[in-house]
């Protein structure tokens, strides 16, 4: 086969999702955040949806996640995202409504607003990337960060007696009545991604069907802010974050 | 109709106009002395008549910024707070200026600072009108002195909201909320659908149709160049406002040598002031600004050929005299008549001062 054969249409396996643009990514190489936005678009390409789907972007690195994907969205102040996107699926039931948050939005700032959209059921979706880190301010200490992971306010490792213990949110809404869905999910390898866009799916078709809160967490890399390449930070992540954020669904009703 | 004339609170008069105007959301957070607002339309249930949908948020930070979600939708939505609960909208109100967006906030001041009191107090009229959040915003402020201007200008801060894509505050304290008289409901408007607002508000994000481009709600621009024509935008419907929308009332005016100014509950009991004064001979009127953004700085500064002196009375330490400062321009002196911390001055009080200041 020759490279012009390659290329015919009819020998195309693998696309760029129709519901991703052409806008250049801000996202560092190796960060998740560019898969996800990924499976993202693809789902909603898929379940078509593209004319039902609002995102609400956070603050953060996502900040920008308008940018990517061709739907509508609102672009939320810190932490504030569950609070908009109640607002807005409350007054048009009949869209598909997600928010799409970083640790620090949804588990430090935020912490009240995901903890009530969760607890009142709010027919949305929540995608929660958890890097332990804030990359955009230039990695800071988050809500995640491991006990004695290097950040740049906790530059001796986080301690416990000084910066209190990581944050397990994804536990914590599992619990509430209001949640349908949680589970945790990775982008690390083929076989998770698979895995988290099955979860992605699953989490906007539960929104449509007005039967509560779908959670989905994925426990990410931020080489950058990690300071590591993306072949070391992923290894990283299987070593230190999944012992502490275990990989799967934590409710499924 | 006849049924269209009840007695209310100020605060309930608030809730049944909004449901009438075809409002189609209130999100809201208790809070003395406007809880009312929330308890009434709790009590109305809407969403089994107009629609409208009613939420009690987690915090008023919640609260506004589920208004900016509906805001961002192209629907008609609001909510209401008192002082320490405004101080956390802030952000919220903040963001819906810079990305343009409409929507109604209810504030029924009470004593500050901090926790302060729940007696009535007018010490917001910084907070609100000089734009209480962050960046160089304004927000069209309309001060009602009635309860029947609660419910006139709850359907007036919409209409204003959408014709201008801004935040309308209708900025009302602890005595206008909780006062009753006889109020004149307004009509019934049906709620837009869908297909009215995607007609009406192109920008608002109701899900993206394959015709055209994706429409996002924001307040980020990194690019200097573009963020600083953004403020020039703003800016620009910032006059324009001033132009079209200064409201005000003047009582007795006409012959007046010496001028009260004042707002909201102040102006109604200068309102007796200015009768026991014309009692005894004192030429004195009332000058009642409505709307304190856009100010009535041309209306005020015209009476500086006419009028000797001014006073101004609110309930704070000083804060809508220095706007009438400025409109007076050093031409008269002005002066400040204020009480705090929840005490209301009576009207025989306030004419002491004024004969004072003529004595002068």
């Amino acid at each position: 086969m020759t490279t012009k054969d390659i290329i015919k249409p009819e020998n195309l396996v693998y696309a760029k999702p129709s519901v991703m643009n052409n806008n250049t990514m801000h996202y560092c190489p190796g960060c998740s955040h560019g898969v996800i936005h990924k499976l993202i678009a693809e789902v909603i390409g898929e379940m078509g949806i593209q004319d039902k789907a609002i995102g609400v972007a956070p603050v953060g690195c996502a900040v920008f996640a308008y940018n990517y994907l061709d739907i509508d969205w609102h672009e939320a102040a810190h932490g504030r995202a569950p609070a908009v996107a109640t607002g807005i699926k409350r007054l048009l039931p009949d869209n598909y409504v997600f928010t799409y948050q970083g640790d620090g939005d949804l588990a430090a700032i935020g912490t009240a607003e995901t903890i009530h959209a969760c607890n009142r059921g709010e027919n949305i979706a929540i995608f929660f990337v958890n890097n332990g880190i804030y990359g955009m301010t230039g990695g800071q200490m988050a809500p995640t960060t491991l006990l004695g992971m290097k950040t740049s306010t906790c530059p001796s490792g986080r301690q416990e007696d000084l910066n209190g213990f990581p944050l397990p949110i994804t536990t914590l809404v599992a619990q509430l009545e209001g949640t349908r869905y949680v589970t945790r999910q990775s982008v690390h390898t083929a076989n998770a991604v698979k895995k988290a866009k099955k979860a992605i799916r699953k989490a906007l078709e539960n929104s449509a069907e007005g039967k509560g809160t779908s959670f989905v967490e994925f426990v990410s890399t931020c080489n950058a802010g990690w300071k590591m390449s993306p072949a070391e930070a992923n290894t990283w992540m299987e070593k230190n974050m999944i012992p502490v954020y275990p990989i799967g669904d934590l409710k499924d009703k | 109709m006849e049924q269209d004339i009840k007695l209310l609170k100020g605060n309930e008069a608030v809730a049944e106009a909004a449901i009438r105007c075809g409002c189609d959301g209130y999100f809201g957070y208790p809070i003395t002395p406007q809880s009312e607002i929330m308890e009434t339309l709790m009590q109305l249930e809407p969403w089994k008549t107009t629609g409208m949908v009613v939420l009690q948020a987690e915090s008023e930070v919640a609260a506004i910024n589920m208004v900016y979600g509906g805001a961002g939708c192209g629907k008609r939505v609001m909510t209401s707070s008192s002082s320490p609960g405004m101080s956390l909208k802030q952000e919220g109100l903040s963001y819906m200026a810079g990305a343009d967006l409409p929507g109604l906030v209810v504030s029924v001041m009470r004593g500050g600072p901090g926790l302060g009191t729940i007696q009535s107090s007018q010490a917001d009229y910084f907070q609100t009108v000089k734009g209480g959040g962050h960046g160089d915003y304004k927000m069209i402020t309309l001060a009602p002195a009635s309860v029947q201007e609660m419910a006139d200008f709850t359907v007036l801060g919409f209409e204003l909201a959408f014709k201008y894509n801004i935040v309308s505050v209708v900025l009302a304290d602890g005595i206008i909320g909780q006062m009753m008289e006889k109020v004149q409901l307004p009509p019934y408007q049906k709620r837009l659908t869908n297909d009215e607002i995607r007609e009406k508000y192109p920008w608002a994000t109701l899900g993206k149709p394959a015709n055209r481009k994706p429409n996002v709600i924001t307040s980020l621009e990194l690019d200097s160049a573009l963020m600083e024509q953004r403020n020039l935008n703003l800016q620009k419907k910032y006059k324009e406002i001033e132009k079209n929308e200064v409201r005000y009332e003047e009582i007795a005016c006409e012959d007046a040598e010496y001028l009260l100014v004042a707002f909201g509950s102040s102006a109604r009991i200068c309102q007796k002031t200015v009768e026991l004064a014309r009692e005894k001979g004192i030429k004195l009127g009332l000058f009642r600004p409505i709307t304190l953004f856009p100010f009535p700085t041309n209306e005020i500064y015209a009476y500086t050929n006419t009028v000797k002196a001014i006073l101004t009375v609110e309930l704070n330490a000083g804060q809508m005299v220095e706007d009438v400062r400025l409109a007076v321009n050093g031409t008269i002196p002005v002066e400040h008549y204020g009480r705090m911390g929840g005490i209301v001055p009576t009207a025989e009080e306030i004419l002491e001062v004024t004969e004072k200041l003529i004595a002068k």
